[in-house]
């Protein structure tokens, strides 16, 4: 999913890049309303599990494997906002220091993978939350949900910038076909692994989850924990 | 859609050279202005990319840089390789038929411009790793005017970067040493718990890791122990600027 350099063409990823800035920007400014200085080791540490948990990598289907996305994972536990920073600053320090998602692409990457699950899958996140039972089970499984989703919309994401900055060279019907199909998969892997992660925190640690809600004051006692 | 993102940055100091005593922020701006020239160079003007390349070896020489810590770079392509190597055969007509297969043309084009711009990507921004300190980025970066508050942020990550690295073997350990090994994933579980107890465990001892800086004056900035460095703008400008002139000429064709 990290986009290399070449992919998308010059004019389309200046444009992403400027829109990308401006989301940042955007995220910055509601951020700073939650007191984003006093959260700053909180995201950074965010930001870090994000970039270790990308080196794990699961299995797809006989042998072929993916790994986490994190950018809903990353909105969940510190909100949206601070979620698409954390996963953005992943992102640049990838790019710069190990080359991992070109430079000129780092607009496109940062929309497809910190803005897409910030803004819709967060937002599916908070839909569902509300039409699914306030539990744990119900957080949980709004958390899967929309981290399915966000991976999903990522890869039509990039489908739709390819279609106007890319080659040409292939239907974009055969490109999107594809690419949601093996993201599909990959959407599965970080469901499962993006609620299990939740759950752990939410029976560890309920403070630490932003996405909990009242489930997150209730939980001192047992009966939002136990499930 | 990868496999795994097993990073290393350079072991040890940054060995002395022309790049690496150049400022952290002239060379993020040489580098995007480099790979846009890159990515704006058609893909049929082959000579052209032979001339980027030329580009990235003179960096790489300046560096002093060797070529070994170069190549391991390219890993990192292997998973948009597929999605290059697949654009012939899902491309559209002309096609041009080989040992019996039709393949399309545009996207024997479209693959060679993929493969090609990404390596130039990978290789010039591995001469940028390797020659400059993770420190001087951040200050580099702030420099750009990069938002102070990004910038906390990125110093955290890579506090604690380490942290949970280190938590992450010592899990993956346990788990690989009960010979956990999924294929598919309906097997997967025991990953997934482990990304649970990554968090939970890496949490707590990055508070204590914040509570320790607390405890020795941290005031949000990261202290930078790295030599001055020399802010030359022109003469580092002109690499990306020879770049630009290529990918010129080879629009003008």
């Amino acid at each position: 999913m990290h986009v290399p350099d070449g992919v998308v063409d010059a004019p389309t990823s200046l444009a992403a890049g400027v829109a990308a800035v401006g989301a940042v920007a955007l995220s910055l400014r509601a951020a700073r309303a939650e007191a984003l200085e006093a959260r700053a080791p909180l995201t950074g540490l965010v930001a870090a599990f994000v970039f270790a948990a990308q080196m794990l990598n699961f299995p797809v289907a006989s042998g072929t494997s993916g790994h986490l996305l994190g950018g809903l994972l990353a909105a969940v536990l510190v909100g949206p906002w601070l979620g698409s920073l954390a996963v953005t600053t992943v992102l640049v320090v990838q790019a710069l220091l190990f080359a991992d998602g070109g430079i000129s692409a780092l607009g496109v990457n940062v929309l497809n993978m910190a803005i897409v699950p910030a803004v819709l899958g967060y937002g599916l996140f908070w839909v569902a939350r509300r039409l699914l039972p306030g539990t744990r089970r119900g957080l949980l499984a709004a958390t899967a949900l929309a981290a399915f989703a966000s991976v999903v919309l990522a890869s039509v994401a990039f489908t739709l910038e390819y279609a106007v900055g890319g080659n040409h060279a292939a239907p974009i019907g055969t490109v999107l076909t594809a690419m949601v199909g093996v993201h599909v998969l990959i959407g599965l892997g970080e469901a499962a692994i993006t609620a299990l992660t939740v759950g752990a925190v939410l029976s560890a640690r309920p403070d630490l989850v932003h996405g909990a809600g009242e489930l997150r004051r209730r939980a001192s006692g047992h009966e939002a924990v136990a499930a | 859609m990868s496999g795994g993102h097993g990073h290393a940055v350079r072991a040890g100091a940054v060995p002395a050279s022309v790049v690496s005593r150049l400022d952290a922020g002239v060379k993020v701006v040489c580098l995007v202005a480099f790979l846009f020239a890159v990515v704006a160079t058609p893909a049929r003007q082959v000579w052209a990319f032979g001339a980027h390349l030329g580009l990235v070896v003179l960096a790489v020489v300046l560096a002093r840089m060797p070529f070994g810590a170069l190549l391991r770079r390219l890993a990192l392509e292997v998973p948009f390789v597929a999605f290059a190597l697949a654009l012939p055969f899902l491309g559209r007509a002309p096609f041009h038929t080989v040992l019996g297969v039709e393949l399309s043309v545009p996207g024997l084009w479209a693959g060679w411009s993929i493969m090609a711009k990404a390596t130039l990507g990978v290789l010039a921004t591995a001469v940028l790793a390797w020659s400059t300190a993770v420190a001087e980025i951040l200050v580099g970066l702030e420099e750009l005017r990069m938002p102070a508050s990004l910038v906390a942020i990125a110093a955290f990550m890579l506090r604690y970067l380490d942290v949970v690295a280190g938590e992450l073997r010592r899990l993956q350990l346990a788990r690989l040493s009960r010979a956990d090994d999924p294929r598919w994933i309906w097997q997967g579980r025991a990953v997934a718990a482990t990304a649970g107890s990554l968090f939970v465990r890496s949490f707590e001892r990055g508070e204590r890791v914040h509570q320790a800086m607390l405890a020795r004056g941290f005031d949000g900035r990261m202290p930078v122990t790295t030599a001055p460095t020399a802010r030359r703008w022109w003469p580092a400008l002109a690499w990306p600027g020879a770049a630009w002139a290529v990918a010129a000429v080879a629009m003008a064709r």
